[in-house]
């Protein structure tokens, strides 16, 4: 079936892919958006263990999808792995460090009163919920705005010199932390604010479902009035880095395969690529809509809009980095090492082995929503907990 | 190379060795604990006894807080191929990532899916829907170890590849011959079947301590009973399975048995030491050691001790007069048994390199036949490419750290041997109903544990030391995986690491005596 496939066709289907399981990554990053949450929401431990237990049943789905799609994008695409990884080394090692500490707070908070502590644990939790999601969007901002790397595949037959035989180079010593002040044509704002329309879209997203699977009024209240705020915040981060990104002077590749930059050339090519716009705007619209339901309908059935619309919008967002034309990781040091899903994947065989593989993914989504459903089959108060064989 | 370069690999290495040797602490029980709480869940759902249900809830109250910092560490060694071999990444990523993905999809989602519903099911699932989430989670666990395994046997042994110089990379021909990798598919038996050990020696060690202080006794006894038969299963496992990992080490990655044998010139119907000791050199052990991992002296170990005859060739041949080759006899060749030397194989490795720097000017030059005609040197020298790396003039480079290596695996397999024994012992105490009376085999048993962990660390210590200094072997040496970044930054993330992970290993054994204490009941 997939050795039918064009190699070009296989690595559109593997952008696609990574692109559908980044969208689920930040809708299941609500369990960052929750982690946020207790410290404004609950006013008394009760409170506070509702909230934790609530995104703690969920959290390693959440760092489930997050290793499988970094695994997905070593098996699909090594070359960008291996170029972002090992050059925005503190980037991500931010971003690993904060899922480290997360991993086992839920478990540890209760249990674990001598070594670290309570609180100590509920500060990670925090810590994660903001660092996360905020680095995140930031490095995907960067898909967009460009990172200081060189690639030369050559240097592996280099000997002897210090450090020559590296094929992946950084820019500054920063490794990633300048994408923060990064003047190339204000990339920085455009970077900054879709890391905080992120670290809002999943505290929406998390205040929603504490509104639809929480028992507690007071509580239930709170994340109402809450999301007031948060709603606004997110549209004003988002729209800006739409607005900064559509009029952006971006990265083109051109039909000769070098690469060249334009102003509004991702406008442009979200434009001549109406697929990916027809989806990126379902998302958009599903996003508003559910902030609509959530703010002037019922509020409980906003969830599964405001879930759907993310997974679309970011998948939306993920295919125009990468299928309309753009190199998806762009070197704004040199711009012809930029990153494309061509010059990127891995072999034809490769993908087409791990095509078969992906064929899984149904299977796994099926009982990962069999599992979502089952857990949340029931709200949950502090009454409920107390029946629980395992509490956070 | 210069020092500055060097201390990059070095903090690198040392880096990934931390963070393996602390995620192995606690994945080797989340393995094998998963499959005894299906166990004991099983028998539970089939007599219905609720003694069986409260032994299992009181297992798999330990095994949760053990699952969740075994998730913690073990997120940073996926991510640092990436972040600290980023050469490696791509030079054999397009083989490589298959595993680590399919691990993924397969393995992660099934076992984090269904261990929620383990843990937070009880009231929401049918009893038997409840039993299956408990297998798919021991399934789910294992299939994870299955992938990483498969992946980590391809670097001991790169098969079902070919190199393109177009891409200048290695590229994946048969992705079953990666998965049934002879060295993969052992190497992953191996590896659980001791993780099972080290599991049954967990359950063992804590209802042992119980029964030292007459407290659950009978909980206790019927987790002996489940874990010592579950443990004999899997020493036995272990050490056949051992026995085949000796065999594929002397085939694939000689210079790692003679390392482990602290053998330095290779004879036919070579002896096997059972126990002895390496010449400490001036200083003392701990300088020896030191002197191991700077890459100094090695070809001056020399081991002494109880030796039996034709052993070592027995073991790695099945022929009492085959020949096994020692240090000296890979570094500086042995014509009689047609070994080549390490420099023969510099020579070689460089003259791969060099024509394939040749074969990609002339390429661009359009020159075909110039380019065609590299292409064929290089495809005779490819074999021995890693080796270009490094100076004719210092072969012994490649030699991984001796005493290390020898002290490692002779103290796996005597401690293996001991498990066995203790498992036979306690079985036979147990049908003896002499169990509880014989308070040396339970203090035994209580030590025990400790020793299953240092058996666990030592068997990843010689696998992995002992190939040095390959990531891939013959084919990349681990000065040229590394990542462009300054050795102060993983210095920093070198003791980041250390400090975080030892803070929650300390944690983890206080929730988890505190826990124990508690016991059964609680």
């Amino acid at each position: 079936m997939f050795e039918a496939m064009s190699y070009h066709s296989l690595q559109v289907y593997w952008w696609i892919l990574v692109s559908v399981i980044g969208g689920i990554l930040v809708f299941l990053m609500l369990v960052q958006g929750g982690q946020t949450l207790f410290p404004k929401l609950a006013e008394n431990e009760d409170q506070k263990t509702v909230l934790i237990n609530l995104f703690g049943h969920k959290w390693e789905m959440t760092f489930t999808t997050l290793v499988v799609f970094g695994g997905a994008l070593f098996a699909s695409f090594p070359l960008f792995y291996s170029t972002s990884f090992g050059g925005a080394y503190w980037v991500w090692m931010i971003i690993l460090f904060a899922f480290i500490v997360q991993a086992v707070s839920y478990e540890f908070r209760r249990r674990d009163k001598k070594v670290l502590g309570t609180r100590t644990y509920e500060f990670f939790l925090v810590l994660n919920g903001i660092i996360a999601p905020l680095l995140i969007g930031i490095a995907v901002s960067t898909f967009f705005t460009g990172s200081p790397f060189t690639v030369q595949k050559e240097a592996l037959v280099r000997m002897g010199t210090s450090q020559s035989v590296v094929i992946s180079r950084w820019g500054t010593a920063w490794h990633g932390l300048e994408a923060l002040w990064n003047t190339d044509g204000a990339a920085f704002l455009w970077n900054i604010a879709l890391g905080l329309a992120v670290f809002c879209l999943v505290r929406n997203l998390a205040l929603l479902y504490v509104i639809r699977m929480v028992k507690d009024e007071q509580l239930v209240t709170k994340a109402k009035k809450c999301l007031r705020r948060t709603v606004p915040a997110f549209l004003v981060f988002f729209l800006t880095w739409l607005a900064g990104i559509l009029f952006y002077n971006g990265f083109g590749v051109g039909a000769d395969g070098k690469i060249y930059r334009a102003g509004a050339i991702y406008a442009r090519h979200l434009m001549e690529h109406p697929v990916v716009l027809i989806i990126l705007l379902i998302g958009v619209v599903l996003v508003l809509y559910g902030f609509y339901v959530a703010l002037f309908r019922d509020t409980s059935r906003a969830f599964g809009w405001l879930g759907a619309g993310t997974v679309l919008a970011v998948m939306g967002i993920l295919l125009w980095a990468g299928l309309t034309g753009s190199p998806f990781y762009p070197s704004n040091l040199d711009w012809q090492s930029s990153l494309t899903i061509a010059n990127s994947s891995s072999s034809r065989f490769t993908l087409v082995v791990m095509s078969y593989v992906s064929l899984l993914v149904p299977f796994v989504a099926a009982y990962m929503i069999w599992a979502w459903k089952t857990l949340d089959k029931t709200k949950i108060d502090t009454a409920e907990l107390k029946t629980e064989e395992h509490v956070y | 190379m210069n020092a500055t370069h060097w201390a990059t690999v070095d903090w690198s290495r040392a880096q990934f060795a931390l963070t393996a040797l602390y995620h192995w602490i606690f994945v080797p029980l989340t393995l094998g604990l998963s499959f005894i709480l299906a166990i004991m869940e099983t028998i539970y759902y089939k007599t219905g006894d609720e003694k069986w249900l409260r032994i299992e809830k009181f297992w798999m109250k330990l095994f949760g807080i053990n699952f969740a910092i075994g998730v913690a560490t073990g997120i940073i060694l996926e991510f640092e191929f990436g972040t600290n071999w980023s050469n490696y990444s791509w030079f054999v990523g397009d083989i490589f990532g298959a595993p680590l993905a399919i691990e993924g999809i397969m393995a992660f989602f099934l076992e984090s899916t269904f261990v929620a519903i383990m843990f937070f099911g009880w009231n929401k699932v049918s009893r038997k829907v409840h039993l299956w989430a408990t297998w798919l989670t021991a399934i789910g666990t294992n299939l994870s170890a299955l992938w990483i395994l498969v992946a980590n046997g391809w670097m001991q042994n790169p098969v079902g590849m070919h190199f393109n110089p177009d891409t200048m990379r290695n590229e994946m021909l048969s992705f079953a011959n990666v998965l049934f990798n002879p060295v993969s598919v052992n190497k992953f038996v191996h590896t659980v079947f001791s993780a099972y050990t080290f599991s049954a020696l967990f359950v063992v060690a804590v209802s042992a301590w119980y029964l030292l202080k007459k407290r659950h006794r009978e909980q206790a006894k019927y987790s002996i009973l489940v874990a010592s038969a579950f443990g004999l299963l899997s020493i036995i496992g272990t050490i056949v399975t051992g026995d085949g990992s000796a065999k594929q080490v002397a085939r694939y990655q000689p210079m790692k048995l003679a390392a482990m044998e602290g053998l330095q010139r290779g004879s036919r119907g070579a002896p096997l030491i059972a126990i002895g000791t390496p010449n400490v050199r001036k200083g003392g052990l701990l300088k020896s050691m030191a002197d191991d991992l700077k890459g100094k002296d090695q070809l001056d170990v020399h081991i002494k001790g109880f030796e039996i005859p034709y052993g070592l060739s027995i073991l790695a041949f099945n022929d009492p007069h085959a020949f096994v080759p020692g240090v000296k006899d890979l570094v500086y060749g042995n014509d009689k048994e047609g070994i080549p030397s390490y420099k023969e194989r510099i020579r070689s490795g460089k003259i791969a390199i060099n024509a394939l720097a040749a074969y990609k000017k002339a390429k661009k030059a359009g020159n075909n036949d110039e380019a065609a005609k590299q292409l064929e040197l290089f495809k005779a020298h490819f074999k021995d490419f890693g080796y270009g790396y490094f100076d004719e003039n210092h072969p012994e480079a490649l030699v991984p750290p001796v005493t290390i290596s020898f002290f490692s695996f002779h103290t796996m397999v005597i401690l293996g041997t001991w498990f066995l024994i203790l498992f036979v012992w306690l079985y036979y105490a147990l049908f003896k109903r002499k169990l509880e009376t014989n308070k040396t085999l339970l203090r035994l048993a209580v030590i025990s544990f400790p020793l299953g962990f240092i058996a666990q660390e030592l068997g990843w210590v010689v696998a992995e030391a002992g190939r040095q200094p390959w990531v891939i072997q013959d084919l990349m040496p681990a000065q040229v995986a590394v990542s462009h970044i300054e050795s102060s930054g993983v210095i920093i993330t070198f003791f980041l690491f250390f400090v975080v992970f030892t803070a929650l290993l300390i944690a983890e054994i206080k929730i988890m005596t505190g826990a124990i204490r508690k016991g059964f009941d609680h």
